[in-house]
């Protein structure tokens, strides 16, 4: 089963980083990647830039409606997602756990629609 | 007469199932298929595994009629027989027979912290002690409509998310283990918090929270926590009658009649309490079943070592870092140095901003405000929050019977 993880955390704790905690950053989500793929857990990821330069579409009556900026606005915002292969639930948590970001922000947690789930 | 076996069969059912919603309509159907059938032949030597054979096969049926029958399906056919008809009463018996325990999943899974704690709550009680909808509907206060919705949504979840059906593993066994603790002992904390009118409920309610402490032992022996909650049970249970009168009004501990403290319970509280020290390092059930001892150890009110106790609250508070401790800290802290000095302590812990809507803080400044002398109409205004605040007639009982009390000169 697969597990939508997105990463949500206030924006600040991205921006100011200096280089060098940058890259340890990256370093570790790196090694994240290589972790989730030596598990055969890997599906997908995906950094998102900032909600600056996030537009909202909307469609009312069969008008496109387009606002500058995200559609909620909070201090918390989705930074990025990784989408993995999970037994169950435990096992997505475990993932979760070792993002990152999960110690400064939190990791929603979210189950996929599978094919089979249409029929159960 | 089943309730006993109810989580028993209902664990070993989902197991092989993978389902609760399947598992309980396969077992409903099986009770209802020994309701007529024991009519007859009278109750099977071991009725737990006729009722999970019945069950599965029930359960066979039903997958292959909906043409989905898989390796799981199939194997389980082997399990049960494969034949129609039902056992006869004396062919399901012996070791062969018997019913795996399988309770430890269940309970693991029932309180998963991706469950909300007061889902967690109705879905034990429900699951593992069998307590029906309309049983909890009448303990929560809710319609039973409301009740079945709320467990139903549940187990939808359980399914949906999939919340595994399993014990968790050594290293994070700790963790999820404190959540079915506090899930044991939020049952057991309902129950003394019913209205003095639900004494039937209360005592279904707290019985079961014992109920299934000692069953965690069984599963999961050498656990210090487990023993500490089970000793802190006993000694709570201990002074259970005597926590309300007659007519179900609320009594505190310095007023309670201690020659009607079960002295048994006592004991027994003192020998978990006993073994969960030689099991290892104190947790905070170890803690508050060691600071509910030394109550017990009091023959009066004033004979009680508060110094003791005020050293077991600093140390629950290093593990726990929680307000309702510290204000439990404040509260012995006044009955070592006086009344200001536990004032003193609250305001230290700043509980009126975390505990501000807490009905015991307000009760607790009330009290301590009288016997430190403080002014009427301070104390009266306390009272009148912790009576805004009380979550039932007992309580509320006390209070005005309190505010009658008190020849305060605020008029209203």
């Amino acid at each position: 089963m697969r597990y939508l993880l997105m990463i949500c955390s206030a924006e600040e704790t991205h921006i100011g980083l200096d280089p060098e905690d940058h890259r340890a950053l990256m370093e570790r989500y790196a090694k994240l990647q290589e972790r989730l793929t030596n598990a055969g857990a890997r599906c997908v990821e995906f950094r998102l830039q900032s909600t600056e330069r996030a537009t909202t579409v909307r469609v009312r009556n069969g008008e496109t409606l387009v606002t500058d900026g995200p559609f909620v606005e909070t201090k918390d915002r989705i930074g990025g997602i990784f989408v993995v292969e999970a037994a169950d639930l435990d096992e997505a948590i475990r993932w979760a756990s070792e993002i990152p970001q999960a110690e400064v922000g939190c990791i929603e947690v979210r189950p996929v629609w599978e094919p089979e789930d249409y029929f159960s | 007469m089943f309730r006993r076996e109810y989580g028993l069969i209902l664990a070993a059912l989902v197991r092989r199932c993978g389902d609760f919603c399947e598992a309980e309509e396969a077992m409903q159907e099986a009770f209802a298929r020994a309701c007529v059938r024991w009519e007859s032949t009278g109750v099977p030597r071991n009725p737990a595994a006729w009722l999970l054979r019945v069950a599965i096969r029930y359960w066979i049926d039903r997958m292959r009629r909906r043409q989905r029958d898989s390796d799981a399906v199939r194997d389980l056919a082997e399990f049960a027989g494969d034949e129609a008809n039902l056992p006869a009463a004396g062919e399901v018996h012996g070791d062969e027979a018997s019913v795996p325990d399988e309770r430890l999943r269940l309970v693991f899974t029932c309180c998963h912290p991706a469950l909300a704690e007061d889902v967690r709550v109705v879905l034990t009680l429900n699951t593992l002690c069998g307590m029906t909808a309309a049983e909890l509907a009448r303990v929560f206060l809710v319609t039973e409509a409301t009740m079945a919705q709320r467990l139903v949504r549940a187990k939808r979840r359980i399914r949906e998310a999939r919340i595994p059906y399993r014990v968790p593993e050594v290293d994070e066994l700790a963790p999820r283990l404190s959540s079915v603790l506090a899930v044991v002992y939020l049952i057991y904390n309902e129950a003394y918090s019913l209205d003095g009118e639900k004494i039937a409920e209360r005592r279904v309610l707290g019985g079961e929270a014992l109920r299934l402490v000692r069953m965690l032992e069984s599963l999961l022996p050498d656990d210090a926590e487990i023993a500490g909650l089970n000793a802190l049970l006993s000694f709570l249970e201990a002074r259970r009658d005597s926590r309300s009168d007659s007519s179900g009004r609320f009594v505190p501990l310095e007023d309670q009649d201690r020659a009607q403290w079960d002295r048994g319970l006592v004991c027994e509280g003192r020998e978990w309490l006993e073994r969960a020290i030689r099991r290892g390092a104190a947790g905070p059930y170890v803690v508050q079943a060691a600071i509910a001892a030394v109550h017990c150890d009091a023959e009066r009110f004033e004979d009680t070592d508060w110094l003791q106790i005020v050293g077991l609250y600093d140390r629950l508070l290093v593990l726990t870092d929680s307000p309702v401790v510290a204000l439990n800290r404040a509260v012995a802290v006044a009955e070592v140095r006086g009344p200001e000095a536990g004032l003193t302590a609250i305001e230290e812990a700043r509980l009126r901003e975390s505990l501000a809507s807490y009905f015991y803080l307000h009760t607790t400044l009330a009290t301590l405000g009288e016997r430190a002398g403080h002014p009427a109409e301070h104390t009266r205004a306390a009272w009148m929050r912790a009576r805004e605040l009380a979550s039932n007639d007992t309580e509320r009982e006390f209070i005005d019977a309190k505010l009658g009390r008190s020849d305060s000169p605020v008029v209203e």
